[in-house]
Protein backbone atom coordinates (compact mmCIF):
# COMPACT_ATOMS: atom_id res chain seq x y z
CA UNK A 1 0.00 0.00 0.00
CA UNK A 2 1.78 3.00 -1.14
CA UNK A 3 1.17 6.02 1.34
CA UNK A 4 3.82 8.56 0.01
CA UNK A 5 4.03 9.51 -3.07
CA UNK A 6 7.28 11.07 -4.72
CA UNK A 7 7.92 13.31 -7.64
CA UNK A 8 11.56 13.20 -8.63
CA UNK A 9 12.70 13.73 -12.48
CA UNK A 10 14.26 10.47 -13.18
CA UNK A 11 17.37 12.45 -15.11
CA UNK A 12 18.77 15.63 -14.85
CA UNK A 13 22.22 17.13 -16.28
CA UNK A 14 25.02 17.87 -13.64
CA UNK A 15 24.14 21.02 -11.44
CA UNK A 16 20.69 21.67 -12.77
CA UNK A 17 17.84 22.60 -10.14
CA UNK A 18 15.80 20.45 -9.75
CA UNK A 19 12.22 20.55 -8.22
CA UNK A 20 11.12 17.40 -5.69
CA UNK A 21 7.08 17.32 -4.37
CA UNK A 22 6.15 14.82 -1.92
CA UNK A 23 2.76 13.83 -0.43
CA UNK A 24 2.52 11.74 2.58
CA UNK A 25 -0.96 10.10 3.74
CA UNK A 26 -1.41 10.82 7.15
CA UNK A 27 -4.89 12.80 8.74
CA UNK A 28 -3.14 15.35 10.67
CA UNK A 29 -5.15 15.34 13.55
CA UNK A 30 -4.43 18.98 15.46
CA UNK A 31 -5.71 17.79 18.84
CA UNK A 32 -7.70 21.02 19.08
CA UNK A 33 -10.49 18.90 18.03
CA UNK A 34 -13.09 17.61 20.27
CA UNK A 35 -15.76 14.17 19.62
CA UNK A 36 -19.60 15.34 19.57
CA UNK A 37 -19.27 14.92 23.36
CA UNK A 38 -17.15 17.27 23.51
CA UNK A 39 -14.27 14.97 24.50
CA UNK A 40 -10.77 16.22 23.08
CA UNK A 41 -9.24 13.93 20.16
CA UNK A 42 -6.01 13.54 20.89
CA UNK A 43 -2.60 15.25 18.53
CA UNK A 44 -1.38 12.87 15.85
CA UNK A 45 0.70 14.35 13.31
CA UNK A 46 3.59 13.77 11.19
CA UNK A 47 6.77 15.78 13.23
CA UNK A 48 9.50 15.95 10.26
CA UNK A 49 10.45 15.12 6.97
CA UNK A 50 14.16 14.18 5.77
CA UNK A 51 15.24 14.21 2.44
CA UNK A 52 18.62 12.68 1.43
CA UNK A 53 20.46 12.59 -1.32
CA UNK A 54 22.91 9.39 -1.41
CA UNK A 55 22.96 9.35 2.26
CA UNK A 56 23.84 13.08 2.60
CA UNK A 57 21.03 15.00 4.42
CA UNK A 58 19.77 18.01 1.70
CA UNK A 59 16.53 19.06 3.25
CA UNK A 60 14.36 18.60 6.33
CA UNK A 61 11.08 20.15 7.57
CA UNK A 62 9.57 20.62 10.90
CA UNK A 63 5.88 19.78 10.69
CA UNK A 64 3.64 21.27 13.29
CA UNK A 65 -0.54 20.66 13.71
CA UNK A 66 -1.23 23.91 11.22
CA UNK A 67 -0.42 21.40 8.18
CA UNK A 68 -3.12 20.03 6.57
CA UNK A 69 -3.74 16.74 6.30
CA UNK A 70 -1.42 14.73 3.86
CA UNK A 71 0.70 16.51 3.92
CA UNK A 72 2.55 18.57 0.69
CA UNK A 73 5.88 19.74 0.67
CA UNK A 74 7.78 20.90 -2.09
CA UNK A 75 11.37 22.02 -2.59
CA UNK A 76 14.48 22.20 -4.98
CA UNK A 77 17.59 20.66 -4.74
CA UNK A 78 20.82 20.52 -6.83
CA UNK A 79 21.38 17.14 -9.25
CA UNK A 80 24.98 16.41 -8.05
CA UNK A 81 25.59 12.71 -9.13
CA UNK A 82 23.72 9.71 -10.44
CA UNK A 83 21.97 7.52 -6.89
CA UNK A 84 18.86 7.26 -4.72
CA UNK A 85 17.76 9.92 -3.04
CA UNK A 86 15.40 8.45 -0.20
CA UNK A 87 12.71 10.35 2.15
CA UNK A 88 11.32 9.75 5.95
CA UNK A 89 9.05 11.16 7.32
CA UNK A 90 8.40 10.04 11.45
CA UNK A 91 5.61 11.12 13.74
CA UNK A 92 3.28 10.99 17.05
CA UNK A 93 2.40 7.13 17.88
CA UNK A 94 5.21 5.76 15.76
CA UNK A 95 4.43 6.96 12.15
CA UNK A 96 7.66 6.02 10.00
CA UNK A 97 7.07 5.74 6.36
CA UNK A 98 10.08 5.76 3.76
CA UNK A 99 10.41 5.84 0.26
CA UNK A 100 12.93 6.80 -2.88
CA UNK A 101 13.64 7.62 -5.96
CA UNK A 102 16.10 6.93 -8.35
CA UNK A 103 18.00 9.54 -10.55
CA UNK A 104 20.00 9.40 -13.47
CA UNK A 105 23.06 12.55 -13.65
CA UNK A 106 25.21 12.87 -16.76
CA UNK B 1 -44.15 20.26 51.93
CA UNK B 2 -43.14 17.73 54.42
CA UNK B 3 -40.77 17.66 57.08
CA UNK B 4 -38.12 14.64 55.18
CA UNK B 5 -38.44 16.35 51.69
CA UNK B 6 -37.48 19.86 52.67
CA UNK B 7 -35.09 18.52 54.73
CA UNK B 8 -33.69 16.75 51.70
CA UNK B 9 -34.06 19.81 49.50
CA UNK B 10 -31.71 21.88 51.77
CA UNK B 11 -29.26 19.06 52.88
CA UNK B 12 -28.74 19.18 48.86
CA UNK B 13 -28.82 22.68 48.63
CA UNK B 14 -25.77 22.90 51.11
CA UNK B 15 -23.74 20.30 49.70
CA UNK B 16 -23.53 21.81 46.23
CA UNK B 17 -22.74 25.65 48.23
CA UNK B 18 -19.92 23.58 49.76
CA UNK B 19 -18.81 22.35 46.11
CA UNK B 20 -18.89 25.54 45.25
CA UNK B 21 -17.09 26.91 48.11
CA UNK B 22 -13.90 24.69 47.08
CA UNK B 23 -13.21 25.04 43.87
CA UNK B 24 -10.28 27.03 43.15
CA UNK B 25 -10.63 31.08 42.77
CA UNK B 26 -9.65 30.76 38.88
CA UNK B 27 -12.84 28.31 38.15
CA UNK B 28 -14.84 30.40 39.86
CA UNK B 29 -14.13 33.50 38.08
CA UNK B 30 -14.31 32.09 34.92
CA UNK B 31 -17.74 30.84 35.65
CA UNK B 32 -19.58 33.71 34.61
CA UNK B 33 -17.35 33.50 30.84
CA UNK B 34 -15.44 30.11 30.25
CA UNK B 35 -13.56 30.61 26.66
CA UNK B 36 -11.61 27.34 27.63
CA UNK B 37 -12.34 24.81 24.46
CA UNK B 38 -14.43 27.74 22.45
CA UNK B 39 -13.03 29.35 19.01
CA UNK B 40 -12.29 32.42 20.95
CA UNK B 41 -9.87 30.63 23.72
CA UNK B 42 -7.60 29.06 20.30
CA UNK B 43 -6.88 32.12 18.63
CA UNK B 44 -3.55 33.35 18.97
CA UNK B 45 -2.58 37.06 19.32
CA UNK B 46 0.39 38.67 17.17
CA UNK B 47 1.78 39.28 20.77
CA UNK B 48 2.43 34.95 20.77
CA UNK B 49 3.75 35.66 17.17
CA UNK B 50 6.52 38.13 17.97
CA UNK B 51 7.38 36.26 21.05
CA UNK B 52 7.85 33.06 18.58
CA UNK B 53 9.35 35.22 15.90
CA UNK B 54 12.30 36.57 18.62
CA UNK B 55 12.86 33.10 20.35
CA UNK B 56 13.99 31.89 16.31
CA UNK B 57 16.20 34.99 15.62
CA UNK B 58 17.32 35.18 19.10
CA UNK B 59 15.83 38.68 18.99
CA UNK B 60 18.36 39.37 16.49
CA UNK B 61 17.57 42.58 14.48
CA UNK B 62 15.36 41.69 11.35
CA UNK B 63 15.14 42.58 8.18
CA UNK B 64 12.16 43.38 5.75
CA UNK B 65 13.21 42.04 2.17
CA UNK B 66 14.58 39.13 0.37
CA UNK B 67 11.85 36.84 1.56
CA UNK B 68 8.76 36.05 -0.89
CA UNK B 69 5.71 34.68 0.57
CA UNK B 70 2.87 34.08 -1.72
CA UNK B 71 -0.54 33.01 0.06
CA UNK B 72 -3.64 33.36 -1.86
CA UNK B 73 -5.19 36.88 -0.89
CA UNK B 74 -8.70 35.31 -0.21
CA UNK B 75 -8.51 31.36 0.19
CA UNK B 76 -10.85 28.64 -1.27
CA UNK B 77 -10.94 27.31 1.90
CA UNK B 78 -8.91 27.55 5.36
CA UNK B 79 -8.39 24.23 6.26
CA UNK B 80 -6.06 23.26 2.97
CA UNK B 81 -4.00 26.37 1.78
CA UNK B 82 -1.33 26.22 -0.57
CA UNK B 83 1.49 29.09 0.55
CA UNK B 84 5.11 28.93 -0.81
CA UNK B 85 8.02 31.44 0.47
CA UNK B 86 10.77 32.02 -2.10
CA UNK B 87 14.12 33.37 -0.40
CA UNK B 88 16.38 35.76 -2.75
CA UNK B 89 19.56 33.92 -2.58
CA UNK B 90 22.55 32.65 -4.75
CA UNK B 91 22.79 29.31 -2.49
CA UNK B 92 26.33 28.88 -2.95
CA UNK B 93 28.34 27.50 0.11
CA UNK B 94 29.23 30.98 1.16
CA UNK B 95 26.12 32.38 0.85
CA UNK B 96 22.88 30.81 1.45
CA UNK B 97 19.28 30.17 3.25
CA UNK B 98 19.81 28.28 6.57
CA UNK B 99 16.16 27.84 7.25
CA UNK B 100 13.01 28.92 7.01
CA UNK B 101 10.31 29.22 9.59
CA UNK B 102 6.36 30.59 8.95
CA UNK B 103 4.62 32.21 11.91
CA UNK B 104 1.01 32.67 12.40
CA UNK B 105 -0.65 35.49 14.13
CA UNK B 106 -4.16 34.03 14.83
CA UNK B 107 -3.72 29.93 14.71
CA UNK B 108 -3.89 28.44 17.69
CA UNK B 109 0.10 28.11 17.66
CA UNK B 110 2.30 30.78 16.05
CA UNK B 111 5.21 28.46 14.56
CA UNK B 112 3.18 26.72 11.39
CA UNK B 113 6.43 24.86 10.03
CA UNK B 114 10.17 25.23 9.61
CA UNK B 115 11.98 24.47 7.04
CA UNK B 116 16.06 23.41 6.86
CA UNK B 117 18.14 24.11 3.59
CA UNK B 118 21.85 24.69 2.83
CA UNK B 119 24.15 25.13 -0.40
CA UNK B 120 23.07 21.84 -1.99
CA UNK B 121 19.11 23.23 -2.45
CA UNK B 122 20.03 25.37 -5.32
CA UNK B 123 16.49 27.66 -5.04
CA UNK B 124 15.22 28.58 -1.74
CA UNK B 125 11.76 27.78 -2.02
CA UNK B 126 9.27 26.01 -0.86
CA UNK B 127 6.04 25.36 -0.86
CA UNK B 128 3.14 23.05 1.48
CA UNK B 129 -0.63 23.50 2.29
CA UNK B 130 -1.68 25.00 5.44
CA UNK B 131 -4.47 24.98 8.05
CA UNK B 132 -5.16 28.65 8.64
CA UNK B 133 -7.46 29.48 11.41
CA UNK B 134 -8.86 33.00 11.07
CA UNK B 135 -7.88 36.32 8.30
CA UNK B 136 -4.60 37.25 9.26
CA UNK B 137 -0.89 37.84 8.39
CA UNK B 138 1.17 35.43 7.71
CA UNK B 139 5.61 36.06 8.53
CA UNK B 140 8.21 34.03 6.93
CA UNK B 141 11.56 34.56 8.32
CA UNK B 142 14.45 33.24 6.52
CA UNK B 143 17.90 32.74 8.20
CA UNK B 144 20.80 33.37 6.38
CA UNK B 145 24.47 31.55 6.80
CA UNK B 146 26.10 34.83 7.23
CA UNK B 147 23.87 34.95 10.70
CA UNK B 148 21.42 37.97 9.34
CA UNK B 149 17.43 37.26 9.68
CA UNK B 150 14.92 38.36 6.65
CA UNK B 151 11.46 38.22 6.31
CA UNK B 152 8.65 39.09 4.44
CA UNK B 153 4.71 38.60 5.13
CA UNK B 154 1.59 38.27 3.39
CA UNK B 155 -2.01 39.32 4.47
CA UNK B 156 -4.98 36.44 3.79
CA UNK B 157 -8.79 36.47 4.06
CA UNK B 158 -10.28 33.28 5.16
CA UNK B 159 -13.96 32.85 5.42
CA UNK B 160 -16.00 29.68 7.08
CA UNK B 161 -17.00 27.46 4.08
CA UNK B 162 -20.67 27.24 3.20
CA UNK B 163 -22.86 24.26 3.62
CA UNK B 164 -20.59 22.38 6.85
CA UNK B 165 -21.72 18.95 8.04
CA UNK B 166 -23.27 18.83 11.31
CA UNK B 167 -20.20 18.10 13.82
CA UNK C 1 -64.75 41.56 -7.56
CA UNK C 2 -63.46 39.03 -5.22
CA UNK C 3 -63.04 36.54 -7.52
CA UNK C 4 -60.80 38.87 -9.91
CA UNK C 5 -58.94 39.86 -6.48
CA UNK C 6 -58.04 36.30 -5.55
CA UNK C 7 -57.31 35.57 -9.22
CA UNK C 8 -54.87 38.59 -9.15
CA UNK C 9 -53.26 37.81 -6.23
CA UNK C 10 -52.57 34.24 -8.03
CA UNK C 11 -51.22 36.29 -10.66
CA UNK C 12 -48.89 37.91 -8.48
CA UNK C 13 -48.11 34.98 -6.58
CA UNK C 14 -47.17 33.20 -9.30
CA UNK C 15 -44.59 35.47 -10.62
CA UNK C 16 -43.32 36.05 -6.98
CA UNK C 17 -39.37 35.08 -6.59
CA UNK C 18 -40.72 32.39 -3.90
CA UNK C 19 -42.94 30.51 -6.29
CA UNK C 20 -40.93 27.57 -7.58
CA UNK C 21 -38.74 28.68 -10.99
CA UNK C 22 -40.23 25.99 -13.81
CA UNK C 23 -37.91 22.88 -14.34
CA UNK C 24 -35.72 23.70 -17.22
CA UNK C 25 -32.26 23.18 -16.86
CA UNK C 26 -28.91 24.81 -18.25
CA UNK C 27 -27.68 24.21 -21.65
CA UNK C 28 -24.84 22.42 -22.46
CA UNK C 29 -22.74 25.19 -23.69
CA UNK C 30 -23.50 27.33 -20.45
CA UNK C 31 -22.60 24.08 -17.73
CA UNK C 32 -19.58 25.22 -15.89
CA UNK C 33 -17.36 23.36 -13.76
CA UNK C 34 -17.06 24.10 -9.78
CA UNK C 35 -13.07 23.79 -11.27
CA UNK C 36 -13.25 27.06 -13.18
CA UNK C 37 -14.40 28.84 -9.56
CA UNK C 38 -11.29 27.84 -7.86
CA UNK C 39 -8.19 29.55 -7.32
CA UNK C 40 -5.24 28.66 -9.66
CA UNK C 41 -3.45 26.76 -6.19
CA UNK C 42 -6.43 24.43 -5.70
CA UNK C 43 -7.00 23.76 -9.84
CA UNK C 44 -2.89 22.84 -9.57
CA UNK C 45 -3.98 20.07 -6.97
CA UNK C 46 -6.51 18.58 -8.95
CA UNK C 47 -4.60 19.23 -12.20
CA UNK C 48 -1.78 17.08 -10.97
CA UNK C 49 -1.87 13.50 -9.76
CA UNK C 50 1.15 13.36 -8.07
CA UNK C 51 -0.01 16.61 -6.23
CA UNK C 52 -3.96 15.42 -5.45
CA UNK C 53 -4.12 13.60 -2.16
CA UNK C 54 -7.06 12.05 -3.61
CA UNK C 55 -4.39 9.82 -5.20
CA UNK C 56 -3.75 7.83 -2.33
CA UNK C 57 -7.48 7.17 -2.56
CA UNK C 58 -7.16 5.97 -5.86
CA UNK C 59 -4.45 3.80 -5.53
CA UNK C 60 -5.81 1.76 -2.25
CA UNK C 61 -8.81 0.98 -4.73
CA UNK C 62 -6.44 -0.29 -6.85
CA UNK C 63 -5.23 -2.98 -4.44
CA UNK C 64 -8.85 -3.86 -3.26
CA UNK C 65 -9.76 -4.00 -6.97
CA UNK C 66 -6.80 -6.67 -6.89
CA UNK C 67 -7.38 -8.21 -3.45
CA UNK C 68 -9.72 -11.19 -3.06
CA UNK C 69 -12.41 -11.56 -0.45
CA UNK C 70 -15.48 -12.82 0.71
CA UNK C 71 -16.76 -16.24 1.00
CA UNK C 72 -16.23 -16.71 -2.40
CA UNK C 73 -12.57 -15.43 -1.86
CA UNK C 74 -12.65 -13.96 -4.77
CA UNK C 75 -10.71 -10.65 -6.27
CA UNK C 76 -12.80 -7.92 -8.45
CA UNK C 77 -10.03 -8.18 -11.22
CA UNK C 78 -10.96 -12.13 -11.55
CA UNK C 79 -13.99 -11.24 -13.27
CA UNK C 80 -13.37 -7.58 -14.68
CA UNK C 81 -9.81 -7.65 -15.63
CA UNK C 82 -7.98 -4.62 -15.87
CA UNK C 83 -10.13 -1.95 -14.45
CA UNK C 84 -8.72 0.93 -17.08
CA UNK C 85 -11.00 -1.46 -19.87
CA UNK C 86 -13.97 -3.05 -18.03
CA UNK C 87 -14.90 -0.02 -15.88
CA UNK C 88 -14.15 2.67 -18.73
CA UNK C 89 -17.43 4.65 -19.38
CA UNK C 90 -19.62 2.73 -16.31
CA UNK C 91 -19.36 5.89 -13.63
CA UNK C 92 -20.29 8.19 -16.76
CA UNK C 93 -23.31 6.75 -16.79
CA UNK C 94 -24.12 6.01 -13.26
CA UNK C 95 -26.72 6.43 -11.23
CA UNK C 96 -28.25 3.82 -13.56
CA UNK C 97 -31.30 1.51 -13.62
CA UNK C 98 -30.42 -2.44 -11.57
CA UNK C 99 -32.96 -4.98 -13.02
CA UNK C 100 -32.40 -6.98 -10.01
CA UNK C 101 -33.68 -4.43 -7.40
CA UNK C 102 -35.91 -2.67 -9.98
CA UNK C 103 -34.09 0.67 -8.99
CA UNK C 104 -32.14 3.20 -9.94
CA UNK C 105 -29.26 2.68 -7.66
CA UNK C 106 -25.67 4.69 -7.61
CA UNK C 107 -22.10 3.61 -8.08
CA UNK C 108 -21.59 2.83 -4.51
CA UNK C 109 -24.51 0.54 -4.47
CA UNK C 110 -23.29 -1.29 -7.53
CA UNK C 111 -20.01 -1.94 -5.86
CA UNK C 112 -21.68 -2.61 -2.76
CA UNK C 113 -24.34 -5.40 -4.63
CA UNK C 114 -21.05 -7.03 -6.46
CA UNK C 115 -19.82 -7.94 -3.08
CA UNK C 116 -22.83 -9.21 -1.93
CA UNK C 117 -23.76 -11.60 -4.85
CA UNK C 118 -20.34 -12.10 -6.46
CA UNK C 119 -17.98 -12.32 -4.13
CA UNK C 120 -20.90 -12.88 -1.13
CA UNK C 121 -18.15 -10.55 1.19
CA UNK C 122 -20.24 -7.73 3.53
CA UNK C 123 -21.22 -4.70 2.08
CA UNK C 124 -18.54 -1.94 2.96
CA UNK C 125 -20.30 0.67 5.71
CA UNK C 126 -21.03 4.27 3.36
CA UNK C 127 -18.04 6.86 3.55
CA UNK C 128 -15.75 4.33 4.95
CA UNK C 129 -11.90 4.20 3.51
CA UNK C 130 -12.49 0.98 1.67
CA UNK C 131 -15.74 1.76 -0.02
CA UNK C 132 -14.62 5.52 -0.95
CA UNK C 133 -10.90 3.76 -2.38
CA UNK C 134 -13.13 1.27 -4.76
CA UNK C 135 -15.51 3.78 -5.87
CA UNK C 136 -12.57 6.22 -6.59
CA UNK C 137 -11.19 4.22 -8.37
CA UNK C 138 -13.85 2.79 -10.67
CA UNK C 139 -14.99 6.44 -10.93
CA UNK C 140 -11.05 7.34 -12.00
CA UNK C 141 -11.51 5.28 -15.31
CA UNK C 142 -13.79 7.37 -16.85
CA UNK C 143 -12.19 10.47 -16.19
CA UNK C 144 -12.36 12.71 -19.61
CA UNK C 145 -15.49 11.07 -20.69
CA UNK C 146 -18.64 12.86 -21.18
CA UNK C 147 -21.49 11.74 -18.47
CA UNK C 148 -23.70 10.09 -20.11
CA UNK C 149 -26.85 9.60 -17.95
CA UNK C 150 -29.27 8.58 -20.22
CA UNK C 151 -32.91 8.28 -18.71
CA UNK C 152 -35.67 5.95 -20.28
CA UNK C 153 -39.57 4.72 -19.60
CA UNK C 154 -38.21 2.31 -16.20
CA UNK C 155 -35.93 5.53 -14.81
CA UNK C 156 -38.48 8.72 -15.31
CA UNK C 157 -40.02 8.32 -12.32
CA UNK C 158 -36.68 8.55 -10.67
CA UNK C 159 -35.37 11.94 -12.54
CA UNK C 160 -38.57 13.46 -11.76
CA UNK C 161 -38.18 12.53 -7.94
CA UNK C 162 -34.82 13.62 -8.13
CA UNK C 163 -36.12 16.91 -9.93
CA UNK C 164 -39.01 17.50 -7.41
CA UNK C 165 -36.25 16.98 -4.72
CA UNK C 166 -33.69 19.64 -6.42
CA UNK C 167 -36.57 22.43 -6.46
CA UNK C 168 -37.79 21.94 -3.52
CA UNK C 169 -37.30 24.39 -0.57
CA UNK C 170 -36.02 22.53 2.54
CA UNK C 171 -35.06 23.40 6.10
CA UNK C 172 -34.99 26.24 8.43
CA UNK C 173 -33.22 28.46 5.77
CA UNK C 174 -35.91 27.50 3.35
CA UNK C 175 -33.94 27.42 0.15
CA UNK C 176 -34.17 24.85 -2.53
CA UNK C 177 -30.97 23.72 -4.20
CA UNK C 178 -32.42 25.67 -7.46
CA UNK C 179 -32.42 28.74 -5.68
CA UNK C 180 -28.52 29.12 -5.01
CA UNK C 181 -27.71 26.72 -7.46
CA UNK C 182 -29.67 27.53 -10.81
CA UNK C 183 -30.84 31.36 -9.57
CA UNK C 184 -27.34 32.86 -8.16
CA UNK C 185 -24.65 30.11 -9.62
CA UNK C 186 -21.51 32.52 -10.44
CA UNK C 187 -22.12 34.86 -7.00
CA UNK C 188 -20.52 34.26 -3.92
CA UNK C 189 -21.94 33.15 -0.89
CA UNK C 190 -19.95 34.75 2.31
CA UNK C 191 -17.27 34.92 0.42
CA UNK C 192 -17.45 31.68 -1.05
CA UNK C 193 -18.29 31.38 -5.39
CA UNK C 194 -21.12 29.29 -6.03
CA UNK C 195 -21.15 26.96 -8.33
CA UNK C 196 -23.46 25.59 -10.09
CA UNK C 197 -22.82 22.58 -8.53
CA UNK C 198 -22.70 19.70 -11.00
CA UNK C 199 -21.18 16.61 -9.77
CA UNK C 200 -18.81 15.94 -12.10
CA UNK C 201 -15.26 14.77 -10.39
CA UNK C 202 -16.91 12.49 -7.74
CA UNK C 203 -16.09 11.50 -5.20
CA UNK C 204 -14.01 14.45 -4.45
CA UNK C 205 -11.48 15.35 -2.39
CA UNK C 206 -12.83 18.40 -0.73
CA UNK C 207 -10.40 20.88 1.11
CA UNK C 208 -13.16 21.23 3.96
CA UNK C 209 -12.89 17.61 4.73
CA UNK C 210 -9.03 17.58 4.02
CA UNK C 211 -10.12 14.06 2.77
CA UNK C 212 -12.06 12.09 0.15
CA UNK C 213 -15.83 11.82 0.24
CA UNK C 214 -19.05 11.15 -1.43
CA UNK C 215 -21.76 12.95 -3.52
CA UNK C 216 -24.42 11.84 -0.50
CA UNK C 217 -21.96 13.45 1.97
CA UNK C 218 -21.72 16.46 -0.04
CA UNK C 219 -25.49 16.24 -0.78
CA UNK C 220 -26.03 15.64 3.15
CA UNK C 221 -23.67 18.88 4.27
CA UNK C 222 -25.77 21.36 1.72
CA UNK C 223 -28.70 19.37 3.89
CA UNK C 224 -27.59 20.39 7.10
CA UNK C 225 -26.64 23.87 5.93
CA UNK C 226 -29.65 24.79 5.36
CA UNK C 227 -30.58 23.50 9.09
CA UNK C 228 -32.89 21.00 7.23
CA UNK C 229 -32.37 17.05 8.53
CA UNK C 230 -30.35 15.45 5.78
CA UNK C 231 -31.23 11.87 3.72
CA UNK C 232 -30.08 9.11 4.94
CA UNK C 233 -27.05 7.34 3.04
CA UNK C 234 -28.33 5.59 0.57
CA UNK C 235 -32.06 6.29 1.05
CA UNK C 236 -33.60 6.79 -2.36
CA UNK C 237 -33.91 10.48 -2.20
CA UNK C 238 -30.53 11.03 -2.18
CA UNK C 239 -29.79 8.31 -4.98
CA UNK C 240 -32.88 9.84 -7.46
CA UNK C 241 -31.73 13.32 -6.35
CA UNK C 242 -28.05 12.13 -7.62
CA UNK C 243 -29.64 10.31 -10.87
CA UNK C 244 -31.21 14.24 -11.38
CA UNK C 245 -27.77 16.07 -11.15
CA UNK C 246 -25.81 13.98 -13.28
CA UNK C 247 -28.49 13.87 -15.99
CA UNK C 248 -27.96 17.89 -15.26
CA UNK C 249 -24.70 17.69 -15.95
CA UNK C 250 -25.03 15.10 -19.29
CA UNK C 251 -22.49 16.46 -21.55
CA UNK C 252 -20.01 17.50 -19.44
CA UNK C 253 -16.54 16.07 -18.40
CA UNK C 254 -15.94 13.48 -15.52
CA UNK C 255 -12.97 14.46 -13.58
CA UNK C 256 -12.43 12.36 -11.27
CA UNK C 257 -10.72 12.18 -8.29
CA UNK C 258 -11.75 16.28 -8.69
CA UNK C 259 -10.17 18.52 -6.08
CA UNK C 260 -13.44 21.14 -4.58
CA UNK C 261 -13.07 23.51 -1.37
Amino acid sequence: MSNALVTVPKTAKKGEIIEIRTLVSHNMETGYRRTERGVPIPRDIVRTFSCTYNGVEIFSAELRPAISANPYISFYTVATETGMIAFHWKGDNGFSVSSSAHITVT
Amino acid sequence: MSKRRSRREFLSAAAVLAAAATLPAGVRAQATKDLRGTEQDLRGTEQDMRVAINHFTGSRPLAKGKVNLEVPPLVDNGNTVAISVTVESPMTEADHVRSIRIFSERNPEPIIMGFRLGPRAGRASVATRVRLADTQTLVAVAEMSDGTYWFGSAPTVVTIASCLEEI
Amino acid sequence: MRAFRIAAWLLVASTHAWAQPPATDIPLAERRSGYEQMKRETRAMQDDDTSNPATFWVLEGESAWKRKTGAANRACSECHGDAAVSMKGVAARYPAHDAKSGRVINLEQRINACRIERQQAKPLAYESRELLALTTYVARQSRGLPIAVAPDQKTRPHLDAGRATYHRKIGQIDLSCAQCHDQHAGRHLAGNPIPQAHPTGYPIYRLEWQGVGSLQRRLRNCMSGLRAEPYEYGSQELVDLEYYLMWRARGMQVETPAVRP
